[in-house]
């Protein structure tokens, strides 16, 4: 489980609850330590040269997809969430997707190019 | 009347209202994002070789802010697990914290980064006069390299009243280094160190300028888009930072009094809020900065 559970009503449960969090708070702090770090390497990375400027930048998004992908599993919790939010996610991702789709059509112009 | 499903989860979804409230809205904001990323990407693959700027971002700045949002991320989490476990004040700390990362966060964008921006000045050559001005562009040198050229030349305008005086030819810039020294071979590529304009003083024709403003969006579609996302996305820090105060005011102290799970819960959405902002983040800064 990725989120801590919630405060039982039973007083004697209360220490094992606290540890549990405590647990779950020394993750949340690593993964803020290792967002940092892959931050410093997406700048270290943009000032090593791949050969083109598209190579670069598919470095940078594959570490910001990365990092992107820790935020939302851990922090927003999406590792273990119910059904009915990726339902929406899955939803909205196809728009998404559609979007960038728009703009690969006019970029793959046949006339054009 | 109370409002149900604030605090218990609904038998069909497994889950309280606020939360499917806030990820539909998060949906929406993907695509709201999306769309103007897809937009980006339009503009960048059709920019000709030389007209899409690099280096012009203070890249330590955004760096700076780069880590202060993500901070601010993780104590957002750390104030929601602060109040799961009933710590009050520890909450407080936290979310205090928080709120001042965003508020930092803000102030450097507004009082720092975008006024630097609206001081610099570039002008865009006619691609005729390209040669006539190669003591500032070094493309001889830069086609050697195999490096695209470069077509405009920065750094501050020095008499500011050519931007709307007709009767001034010309313009007079402090040069940036990259055009005071342009054969240079370590100013190929940007650095990360930021280094302001130079004594050096170049003068250029206004009839030899096809476009030449401060870097505004009028500037180029890099600096459009750069406004456009970066001042969407600072909106929503602001909007960010204003429910966080509204939820380390008293007004929560007494919701936390009568119902301390509703508390974690509004925390814990606006939280799902403030990563989405930090999400998004993660994605301009290699965009814009760096890249």
């Amino acid at each position: 489980m990725n989120n801590p559970p919630d405060v039982s009503p039973d007083p004697s449960e209360h220490e094992q609850y606290a540890h549990d969090v405590a647990h779950h708070v020394k993750k949340y702090m690593m993964v803020g330590g290792t967002l940092l770090a892959f931050t410093a390497l997406t700048v270290f990375l943009s000032y090593v040269n791949f050969g083109t400027q598209k190579a670069n930048v598919a470095v940078a998004m594959v570490v910001a997809t990365f990092k992107v992908g820790l935020v939302a599993a851990i922090f927003m919790h999406l590792s273990a969430e119910k059904k009915l939010i990726y339902r929406i996610l899955i939803f909205a991702s196809f728009f998404v997707l559609a979007l960038f789709w728009l703009t690969y059509l006019a970029w793959y112009d046949p006339i054009h190019h | 009347m109370e409002i149900p499903y604030t605090v218990s989860t609904r038998p069909d979804t497994g889950l309280w209202n606020a939360k499917v409230g806030i990820w539909l809205f998060l949906a929406s904001e993907m695509m709201l994002f999306g769309g103007l990323f897809s937009a980006y990407v339009f503009l960048r693959l059709d920019a000709e070789p030389g007209y899409w700027p690099h280096g012009l971002l203070n890249v330590p700045v955004g760096t700076m802010n780069t880590a202060i949002l993500i901070a601010s991320s993780v104590t957002v989490v750390l104030a929601w697990a602060a109040l799961k476990m009933r710590q009050f004040m520890r909450y407080k700390i936290y979310m205090g914290i928080t709120i001042l990362c965003g508020v930092i966060f803000l102030a450097v964008k507004l009082a720092y980064e975008w006024p630097q921006k609206f001081e610099h000045f570039g002008a865009y050559l006619k691609t005729e006069a390209l040669e006539k001005y190669e003591p500032y562009l070094g493309n001889h040198h830069l086609m050697e390299k195999g490096l695209p050229p470069r077509v405009e030349i920065t750094g501050h305008l020095h008499n500011r009243a050519a931007l709307n005086d007709p009767n001034i030819k010309e313009y007079e810039i402090a040069l940036d280094p990259v055009n005071a020294d342009p054969t240079n071979p370590a100013l190929d590529r940007p650095h990360f160190l930021y280094v302001p304009p130079t004594e050096k003083i170049g003068t250029i024709e206004k009839a030899d300028v096809e476009r030449a403003t401060m870097f505004l969006p009028t500037h180029s579609a890099y600096f459009a888009s750069y406004f456009t996302i970066t001042g969407l996305h600072g909106l929503h820090v602001l909007g960010g930072v204003l429910v966080f105060i509204y939820l380390w005011l008293p007004v929560s102290t007494k919701l936390y009094k009568r119902n301390p799970e509703h508390l974690a819960n509004r925390v814990e959405v606006a939280g799902l809020f403030w990563h989405f902002v930090d999400l998004i983040w993660i994605f301009v800064f290699p965009l814009f900065y760096l890249l």
